[in-house]
């Protein structure tokens, strides 16, 4: 009985004592939007997913206009990208450098696709197939680097110009 | 029997249970309430409701806390060298921290004011005080980085600044420490004070748009220690308002001979009647050195300035632009109420807290109801001027800041209190210990026309106990308390930097979601910027070495250098390539007598090595930046001088030859 007793009083006063407010402790932490999301970033490969088009990749690009023949002042503004932003990871011949050479690059992968991945990079490695088999092979993420429209579209008619488009 | 033990043994145990929850609090520890924890909880990954700078004091540094959690987010370099981040190390830092005096590596930041439209915080900058080696800087909060540093002349010791008015029309300074004129000899006997010596308030006009800063006049004072100041609001907009003591003139032992008058000052300025005479042609212009460096966001570096004049108004000639009004005991902290009507005055040694009327001192000045003047200014008549006391406060006020609801808190060194009293009754409606000697506080937005009276944090000069013991240096400490409720409520203690000073609390809101993420490499105009790996190159001039040099992950460009010859100057200057957030790289040098570079994206920094025996010098990315982080690194090759060794630079293509046995020395 008196045993009982206190262990009855040591747990009032544990409990007392020990209630001080970390009530949230166990509450799902929600990410704030601007905050990243890489944590959870190897649960959300969309492999398998059937409404994930592995062909156009994640992101803005559906339809890009491809011309019959190269226009070379674009190819030349894109080539200018590539010396700025690209140029220290990727080799114009097929031999990989940090990130894959980018010969033939056109012909392994869609307009959308490229245009896709080099503008939202971090959700295709995140999402994409074929992106995070490449990554396997590079094991550095390939770094957004912010390219703009224009620039993206300059540089996927520079990698034609490479891959031999007149 | 058992049972009527048993009993007895429950009714001891409740009693017991009843003391110690009913005994008086000894510390804090048991002051605190039990819902303490989740009103200060941030859940990992969410954000804080409020930015918190605080002053680093003696590291010189300005620090950035989220509250309520009193998490540490950013130390941002200002006055002090920072190796962490290479501020004051890099060639394009350097020239932030020169001064008349050369470059000076240190001071002691003691006050923090954000910029303000209207009287409300607008977020733009913050504005902070070196009061060593008297300048004023500007932080951009966009970068969160020291855009500007002006240094002020005729000063010696910036205490009572960088205050602003309502619309960052101007920021002020005024000078500790009274020294002779810097265009006088100033070689004189230090018991001179009296005739030599004078006390100078600074002026520095803000750029509407840019916040470029310039000093635009002084006012020459009598010679007092100029301690503390704010800026009037609403119908004292005009007005601005600076505490002083050493009314007696002292030069030695001032703990005395500084203490000895019953009253010493509180200096009203028309800073608009100051403009005036300003246009009418009133300001000397007097010869003087002081530096003004700003650092520029396109070309990433600062520039220094030496400036070689400045306009000077005489307070004794010009006899309306200021006024003394006595306040007892060496008032220390000045400040103004949200409607711009009471100035509140903080007599460190009194027991009681004068507070002044904005209408009764425009009148008193009006009726010039003088009591005579002090050194050719005229002093008020006390009671002309006062709208009343705060009776037996607590002991050695300070500061006070306001919560917008009618009410003031002041904190208590000596009694070691925070007190809220209200400013019309002048009662007292509410204490709170503080552990220990409180110092500044700060309500968020509590010294503008619209505070956001949440918290308030208590700033302590003493910390014993509080923490853990770390020999004899302790953290220096902050206290958070709630003030939502009728009570302060302490819920979290939280160490911080240096000793902190004056603090500045805003929403975060109001700032976060201007942050810049990167620089963008195309507006890069350092000379020295490397766009792409193509653009990089070694170039000797002399002994002068230029290494103009790219990162990205995970890679330099070059990577191997040879033909850098014994004591050549060799400057490395390095763009980080990359264009998105949070990817900086570092750069170090064996042997460097100097810091690390931390580059951001689109970022060029340089520094400066210089070879001093022949071998090889590895560099390195100090900053983890990927998973090949570790292979992120390059080789200098040193040879003496006189050397043939041909100056070559490469990346990825310097390999072996059939037969690498090293030479036979």
């Amino acid at each position: 009985m008196k045993k009982l007793l206190m262990l009855l009083f040591a747990a009032i006063l544990f409990a007392a004592c020990g209630g001080g407010g970390q009530d949230n402790a166990g509450e799902t932490p929600k990410t704030d939007d601007a905050a990243t999301k890489t944590d959870d970033a190897t649960t959300k490969t969309e492999n398998g997913n059937p409404s994930y088009d592995p062909n156009r990749g994640e992101g803005k690009y559906t339809k890009v206009e491809v011309g019959a023949t190269l226009d070379a002042a674009m190819a030349d503004k894109g080539e200018k990208v590539f010396g700025v932003k690209c140029g220290s990871c990727h080799k114009l011949s097929d031999e990989k450098l940090v990130g894959p050479g980018w010969k033939g690059v056109t012909s392994r992968h869609t307009p959308e696709w490229i245009m896709n991945f080099v503008t939202n990079t971090d959700e295709m490695l995140n999402k994409d197939p074929k992106a995070q088999a490449q990554l396997e092979i590079c094991l550095v993420r390939m770094p957004n680097q912010n390219l703009s429209d224009d620039e993206a579209r300059s540089l996927y008619e520079f990698m034609r110009k490479n891959d031999g488009i007149k | 029997m058992k049972r009527i033990k048993s009993l007895l043994l429950i009714t001891m145990m409740l009693m017991a249970v009843t003391a110690y929850y009913s005994c008086k609090p000894k510390n804090a520890g048991t002051a605190v309430n039990s819902d303490a924890a989740s009103k200060v909880y941030v859940a990992p990954g969410k954000y804080d409701e409020f930015y918190n700078f605080v002053s680093g004091g003696f590291s010189g540094q300005l620090s950035v806390y989220g509250l309520p959690s009193g998490r540490l987010l950013r130390v941002v370099p200002v006055f002090s060298v920072d190796p962490e981040k290479g501020y004051g190390y890099s060639e394009e830092t350097k020239p932030m921290l020169n001064t008349s005096h050369g470059f000076v590596p240190w001071d002691d930041l003691h006050h923090t004011e954000l910029s303000q439209t209207n009287g409300e915080i607008d977020g733009r900058w913050i504005f902070v005080n070196g009061n060593n080696t008297p300048r004023v800087a500007r932080v951009d909060l966009t970068t969160f980085r020291t855009s500007e540093i002006i240094e002020l002349p005729n000063s010696a010791g910036n205490h009572s600044s960088p205050f602003i008015t309502e619309n960052t029309e101007y920021v002020v300074a005024g000078t500790r420490f009274s020294v002779p004129p810097d265009n006088v000899n100033g070689d004189v006997p230090i018991n001179s004070y009296k005739k030599n010596f004078k006390g100078y308030i600074s002026f520095i006009s803000v750029g509407k748009e840019d916040g470029k800063m310039d000093i635009a006049f002084q006012i020459q004072c009598p010679g007092v220690n100029f301690d503390l100041s704010h800026a009037g609001k609403g119908k004292s907009h005009d007005w601005f308002f600076f505490s002083c003591y050493n009314t007696e003139q002292a030069n030695t032992l001032l703990e005395v001979n500084a203490s000895q008058r019953d009253k010493d000052f509180i200096m009203a300025v028309n800073w608009k009647k100051a403009e005036e005479y300003l246009k009418a042609g009133k300001g000397k212009k007097v010869p003087a050195k002081y530096a003004h460096n700003t650092y520029n966001e396109k070309s990433h570096s600062a520039t220094s300035e030496m400036k070689n004049e400045v306009v000077v108004l005489d307070a004794k000639e010009l006899k309306d632009i200021c006024d003394f009004i006595p306040c007892p005991k060496s008032p220390h902290g000045c400040d103004v109420d949200p409607t711009g009507e009471y100035i509140v005055g903080s007599g460190k040694l009194a027991a009681l807290i004068p507070v002044f009327s904005f209408d009764k001192l425009q009148k008193a000045i009006a009726d010039k109801a003088f009591d005579g003047e002090y050194d050719g200014i005229p002093v008020v008549k006390y009671e002309a001027a006062l709208h009343g006391e705060v009776q037996k406060p607590g002991l050695g006020p300070l500061h006070t800041e306001f919560d917008g609801k009618g009410n003031a808190y002041t904190t208590f060194f000596v009694s070691s209190e925070v007190v809220k009293w209200n400013i019309k009754d002048l009662k007292v409606v509410d204490r709170a210990p503080t552990y220990y000697s409180v110092g500044h506080l700060c309500i968020p937005g509590g010294d503008t026309k619209k505070p956001n009276a949440k918290y308030v944090i208590a700033y302590n000069k003493i910390t014993k106990d509080r923490y853990l013991p770390t020999g004899p240096e302790l953290a220096q400490s902050a206290q958070l308390y709630d003030i939502s409720g009728d009570k302060m409520q302490l819920i979290l203690d939280f160490p911080t930097i240096g000793e902190p000073h004056y603090a500045q609390a805003v929403s975060a809101d109001v700032i976060k979601n201007n942050s810049v993420k990167f620089y963008k490499i195309d507006e890069n105009v350092n000379p020295y910027v490397s766009k792409g790996e193509g653009a990089t190159k070694v170039v000797r001039t002399g002994n002068k070495v230029d290494v103009y040099m790219t990162c990205i992950r995970s890679h330099f460009s070059p990577d191997n250098i040879e033909g850098i010859k014994v004591g050549d100057e060799v400057y490395f200057h390095v763009t980080n390539l990359e264009q998105d957030w949070d990817v900086p790289h570092g750069f170090a040098v064996k042997g460097a007598n100097n810091g690390e570079l931390l580059i951001m994206p689109g970022e060029t920094q340089t520094l400066k090595w210089v070879a001093e025996k022949p071998g090889i010098a590895p560099f390195y990315c100090t900053d983890f930046c990927s998973a090949l982080h570790q292979e992120m690194q390059g080789y200098v090759r040193v040879s003496p001088v006189g050397s043939n060794v041909p100056l070559t630079f490469s990346t990825g293509k310097n390999m072996p030859a059939a037969d690498t046995t090293a030479p036979a020395k």
